[in-house]
């Protein structure tokens, strides 16, 4: 068949029963909005109730103070709030120098091949089960210290985070151009120091970007934690003892039989959702408005144009 | 001219220790990869010596000294079927979703409605499991679960358990929910990445809006969208809290899916259930260990799997109308 005698065909297909097609059209367009709001209402049913329960029980006293006795409806959750802040900040000090620098390598380094293999391994890597970094660092550490400690969780949480930041730091770079470097080796100045001062300086805005959203994604993981820092009931006191996580104290209370504690199972999810919410929230501010466009474009256009 | 040299040789120096570090930090991950399944596989080798192939294909679960036997069987048939339910779910309403923020919203509202569906992404596992526990079931298993059962518990034997609220379809609706943000995300990059020619095309022949998609639109993504669901598949066969929270935690050979309404368990919720339970000197340790090796496996295939389809589409191919 020729390429008119199939326009044709098409044209003639396209004209006939235009009222039946625009029906379809109609429905479609219906079913379609129905799958997002589907979508949607489970979210909206999520905040609704973390909120909902949260805010009844949420005091001075529950964000401040330690647990009491379980189900007796006392104390707080003071502890596991310090301990999330403890995990995010032990696994940063592991996790991001080691993603940037990756994300320097396969970005400045390697050459295509190597770099591919590299950039695919992370890839394959961010989609692992948390539940198996949590077993290696049980098998890795805590087995080899005989205790269960904070170090074993940020090892675990790290191998969660540096593929992430690795990731969006290449995507950072990459979108540099090539005149910078240019200009830099112009100079005579170093690699090291073109990399360090000039390509991660312009490089900031994905780089943090990246690195808030790893911290996203680790401060709500729970299972590489049952094997890593168990959960406590006390302060912090030094890495070499078992500690309390939000996600943690939300998992051991929500399994409990008793009404109050299931309560401050939902008042330590307002207190992490919000967290994370704020999070996100700054993470797409940054993105969207100090760039003034979105995703890789917006990078893009503070990358080259934002410095004026 | 001595002292340029000297600052020279000093940088050159700096040069290459920050090439080494940055190149360690490139091949950490290939180190760390290896080292896990090392690990894994070195401390579960006794359950691999003791049952053999029989781990992976046995159904019987006994931790009990002196008559242990273990067989995975059930949780990874668990592990798979939740999975899959939550795919046929989660695929139909994800690509909905991404044909509406591509194709029909408006400008205006896509950032807002991209965001809010990324939001979905961002809450965590176990609020899912709380809202799941607390929340959901009891609304599935009253306006869904129940009647269903009602209705065709004596005709099918998919429906024949009396629901409760904890088993395989609400772990598996749960899940759907958690991967749509992931698929639908993957599927509008791609549905955006479809040249504007190819629409153009449709729409100058008279088309409406859903011919264009279903005719020019969707050949071209085929492949991108079944490499989107993959990867949705791999997030949802390592899904952990929420899946633990909501299937029930049956073992042994009870656990095996044989209905929706039965209470069954998938490798990384019996893993995380049992875990500080096992003794590292007993039989029933490594048996975990080795759970987590076949969880391991699973999931890298389906992500190898993923990113080999989505990569070869990102690679350019040839667009046209394809036949109606």
């Amino acid at each position: 068949m020729s390429d008119s005698e199939r326009r044709l065909e098409f044209r003639n297909y396209f004209q006939d029963n235009l009222g039946s097609r625009m029906v379809t059209d109609k429905i479609v367009k219906i079913i379609v909005i129905a799958c997002v709001a589907i979508a949607i209402i489970p979210l909206g049913s999520i905040l609704v109730d973390v909120v909902r329960m949260g805010v009844e029980i949420i005091s001075f006293e529950f964000l401040t103070a330690l647990p009491g006795a379980a189900g007796s409806g006392e104390g707080g959750i003071a502890n596991s709030i310090q301990g999330t802040f403890i995990m995010i900040g032990m696994t940063s000090a592991i996790g991001i120098p080691i993603g940037v620098l990756s994300g320097i390598y396969v970005a400045e380094y390697a050459n295509s091949r190597v770099g591919k293999l590299i950039r695919f391994f992370n890839d394959v890597m961010m989609q692992f089960p948390s539940i198996v970094f949590g077993i290696f660092a049980f098998l890795f550490i805590v087995l080899v210290l005989g205790k269960f400690n904070l170090w074993a969780g940020a090892v675990a949480l790290s191998l969660i985070m540096f593929p992430i930041i690795a990731r969006t730091t290449e995507e950072a770079l990459k979108l540099i151009p090539d005149t910078y470097r240019e200009a830099g080796h112009a100079l005579g100045i170093p690699k090291a120091v073109v990399t360090v001062k000039i390509l991660l300086t312009a490089a900031k805005g994905g780089i943090v970007t990246g690195v808030m959203l790893s911290v996203a994604r680790i401060a709500g993981e729970t299972a590489p934690l049952i094997m890593t820092i168990l959960g406590s009931k006390g302060w912090f006191r030094g890495t070499e003892t078992a500690m309390d996580a939000l996600p943690l104290t939300i998992w051991r209370l929500s399994l409990l039989p008793y009404d109050e504690a299931v309560m401050f199972g939902w008042g330590a999810a307002l207190v992490l959702i919000t967290i994370l919410l704020v999070l996100n929230m700054s993470v797409r501010y940054f993105v969207l408005h100090r760039k003034g466009g979105s995703g890789s474009l917006g990078m893009f256009m503070r990358i080259t144009g934002g410095k004026k | 001219m001595s002292r340029d040299l000297l600052a020279k040789k000093r940088n050159f120096h700096w040069d290459s220790i920050f090439k080494i570090t940055a190149t360690c930090a490139g091949a950490f991950v290939l180190l760390i990869i290896v080292l896990i399944f090392g690990q894994l596989l070195s401390d579960s080798w006794l359950i691999w010596e003791k049952e053999g192939l029989a781990f992976v294909t046995g159904d019987r679960w006994n931790p009990v000294e002196g008559r242990e036997s273990f067989g995975a069987l059930p949780y990874i048939a668990g592990t798979l079927v939740t999975s899959l339910i939550a795919l046929c779910i989660a695929v139909p309403l994800s690509i909905g979703i991404a044909m509406f923020l591509s194709e029909i919203a408006p400008t205006r509202i896509r950032e807002p409605i991209s965001f809010v569906v990324e939001l979905l992404a961002a809450v965590p596992s176990i609020i899912y499991g709380l809202w799941g526990l607390f929340t959901f079931r009891i609304v599935f298993k009253d306006w869904f679960e129940s009647p269903t059962h009602e209705a065709l518990g004596e005709h099918i034997f998919l429906f024949r358990d009396a629901p409760f609220g904890l088993d395989i379809l609400t772990a598996s609706v749960v899940l759907a929910i958690m991967i749509i943000p992931t698929i639908s995300a993957v599927s509008r990059e791609i549905l955006l990445a479809v040249p504007a020619i190819q629409r153009e095309a449709a729409y100058m022949l008279g088309a409406t809006k859903w011919e264009v998609f279903r005719m020019s639109v969707l050949p071209y993504a085929k492949s991108g969208l079944i490499g989107a669901s993959i990867l949705g598949l791999g997030r949802a066969v390592g899904e952990t809290m929420a899946v633990t929270m909501l299937i029930g935690n049956a073992v042994g050979p009870k656990a095996f899916p044989f209905g929706f309404f039965q209470q069954g368990n998938s490798l990384a919720s019996i893993i995380a259930n049992e875990f500080n339970e096992a003794s590292p000197v007993s039989l029933y340790f490594p048996a975990l260990i080795g759970l987590g090796l076949i969880l391991l496996f699973v999931s890298l295939g389906i992500n190898v799997c993923a990113h080999l389809i989505i990569r070869r589409v990102t690679n350019a191919h040839e667009g046209g109308i394809k036949g109606f």
